[in-house]
């Protein structure tokens, strides 16, 4: 009796163990097939030359030489420097984002319609919404310079085709949609804080400036690192905008690396040197994430 | 007081983000001569809403929005089973090795998915998977932070309903199935929501992965209209509206949803 009832849950264990493995494999199957393999694929074409037009026979084994090209290419270099530019948009982003956050949350009616209105141009076609930006920022036609001249601006920026303001347009429309996104997820943030917290301070007399400095901002700082992490990651995948908007242009004034690994890749058709780019992309955001993880110890408070 | 003060700055502040919209709406409603007058006429003053979208919806648009209805809805049914199959497996079941399972599958959310989209394009094409539809399916089906996100409501879930389902006989699917799943049933309508919208405006994939015109997408299509018609921004704006008018509706109805999904930590992707 007692020798069955194990058998018994031993048969249990192994079917459930089975199950387990059917239940996970739909999605492991996906993984390994379309992302491990592809990038285990793209670390070994980045020390190739090759053309996969030309077929396989035509692969040739390059050792470093692409990377040692890619710190001399000019424009990839410029790619990389306007990544590193359109950082800033993260920060500048998250503070607008938790001051308006706050508002939402605490001191202004219809807070449900607010959310709704800032949330819009996150949840819509970033293609579409190009194109209304593309004939907004017309420079000649377009109504933000119709409405410049109008209060007296002479000579307006050519914003999206001009060198010194393409860039800052772009991370303009980049800041527009990411901050609903932002102000949601401070929002969540923001409600999590227990409110005794705020009760206790305002019977020791604290002011708004003081429950914010020492309540509210070490308190929503989990939520300040994901954002800050997931954001710079954000920022190095941008492409749809650019694509729609720019093509990298003027004069390269806009590209950034995945645009450059896209046009390598799939319009000059070098995909052993688009592989190096992809590399060197997947070790910025490796970095970058590991970096942050070790920063988190010091200054989130869980 | 102060909250109606603030309410109006909200309010000043909030134009900002709905103008765009308003200008694209109106613009798509304008004959082509109207569409730089300036002051700008919010309201039409001439109408050519008809024309305008019929002109659009005319030529092959009809074709690219069928298309992206077909891939979207496919896609987010296979990602959305896929994902709480998964999902419910690393949470409700015990099998050897499932958490260095788990841990893989986190360390491969760190890839940023340009990374592999080189060799991605290659096997694609090693499977004759280029340009067809099955292909971008595929290429949107499995996704990490759907099983993250489904793991979540999974673990809300009380183990011993799933007990008492086992203790009646019930096999692993069935339980998952009949009991666990339909328990979760907001999670599940809050995560596909939120697939549909992030399928719904692919453009990369279809852009890299599609060649003939008459598989294409909306977000290709507009595109291809932009080029096709050039300069006629009314027409261009009628594109752009019908584009984001499924996102509309599908955010008017799971407008809760949403919201909460991106809530809980949903990233892009």
């Amino acid at each position: 009796m007692k020798q069955s009832k194990k058998s018994l849950q031993l048969s249990m264990g192994i079917k459930e163990q089975i199950a387990g493995y059917l239940f996970v494999t739909p999605l492991m199957l996906g993984l390994i097939i379309l992302s491990l393999i592809p990038v285990i694929g793209s670390l070994l074409l980045s020390f190739t030359n090759w053309n996969f037009v030309a077929g396989i026979g035509a692969m040739k084994f390059a050792g470093l030489g692409n990377f040692e090209k890619l710190i001399h290419d000019s424009v990839f270099m410029k790619s990389l420097v306007n990544n590193l530019i359109f950082i800033i948009i993260v920060p500048v982003t998250m503070i607008v984002a938790l001051f308006l956050a706050i508002l939402i949350d605490k001191h202004i009616y219809m807070k449900g319609f607010f959310k709704v209105v800032y949330f819009l141009p996150y949840i819509s076609s970033i293609v579409a919404i190009a194109m209304v930006w593309q004939v907004l920022f017309h420079p000649s036609l377009g109504p933000v310079n119709n409405l410049l001249i109008s209060l007296g601006v002479d000579n307006p920026p050519k914003w999206l085709a001009d060198i010194d303001y393409a860039l800052p347009s772009l991370m303009m429309i980049q800041l527009w949609i990411m901050l609903g996104y932002n102000i949601i997820i401070y929002i969540a943030g923001l409600q999590s804080i227990p409110k005794d917290l705020y009760e206790a301070s305002e019977i020791d007399g604290a002011n708004a400036w003081v429950k914010f400095r020492s309540i509210t901002l070490p308190c929503v700082s989990p939520t300040t690192f994901f954002l800050l992490v997931t954001g710079i990651i954000g920022t190095f995948k941008i492409f749809d905008l650019i694509q729609v908007l720019t093509q990298g242009g003027p004069a390269n004034s806009t590209t950034v690396i995945v645009y450059e690994l896209y046009d390598t890749a799939f319009n000059q058709l070098k995909t052993g040197y688009a592989s190096s780019m992809a590399l060197v992309l997947f070790v910025i955001c490796l970095i970058i994430t590991t970096l942050q993880m070790l920063a988190q110890k010091k200054w989130v408070n869980y | 007081m102060s909250k109606l003060i603030w309410t109006i700055v909200m309010a000043l502040i909030g134009i900002l983000f709905v103008l765009p919209f308003i200008w694209m709406l109106s613009t798509s409603f304008k004959p082509e001569t109207d569409v730089f007058k300036f002051p700008i006429e919010w309201i039409p003053k001439h109408w050519n809403l008809v024309e305008n979208y019929r002109t659009v919806w005319s030529g092959q648009f009809l074709r690219y929005y069928w298309n992206s209805i077909y891939i979207t809805i496919t896609t987010t049914v296979i990602n959305v089973t896929v994902c709480a199959l998964a999902a419910y497996g690393f949470s409700k079941l015990r099998f050897w090795g499932r958490d260095t399972m788990f841990v893989f599958v986190l360390a491969l959310y760190m890839v940023p998915p340009q990374a592999s989209l080189v060799p991605q394009f290659l096997l694609f094409n090693w499977f004759d998977l280029i340009n067809t539809h099955t292909g971008l399916i595929l290429l949107n089906s499995f996704s990490i932070i759907g099983a993250f996100m489904l793991k979540q409501f999974f673990m809300g879930v009380n183990n011993e309903y799933l007990e008492s389902a086992k203790i009646d006989g019930a096999g692993y699917f069935r339980t998952f199935w009949q009991i666990a799943l339909p328990l979760i049933r907001p999670g599940v309508a809050t995560y596909a929501i939120l697939r549909f919208i992030w399928t719904w405006n692919d453009y990369q994939y279809p852009l890299i992965f599609l060649k003939s015109k008459e598989l294409f997408t909306v977000q290709l299509g507009i595109r291809l209209f932009g080029d096709q018609y050039g300069d006629v921004y009314s027409l261009m704006m009628a594109g752009a509206v019908s584009a984001i008018l499924p996102l509309l509706i599908i955010f008017a109805i799971g407008q809760k949803q949403v919201i909460e999904g991106i809530s809980l930590g949903g990233v892009k992707g």
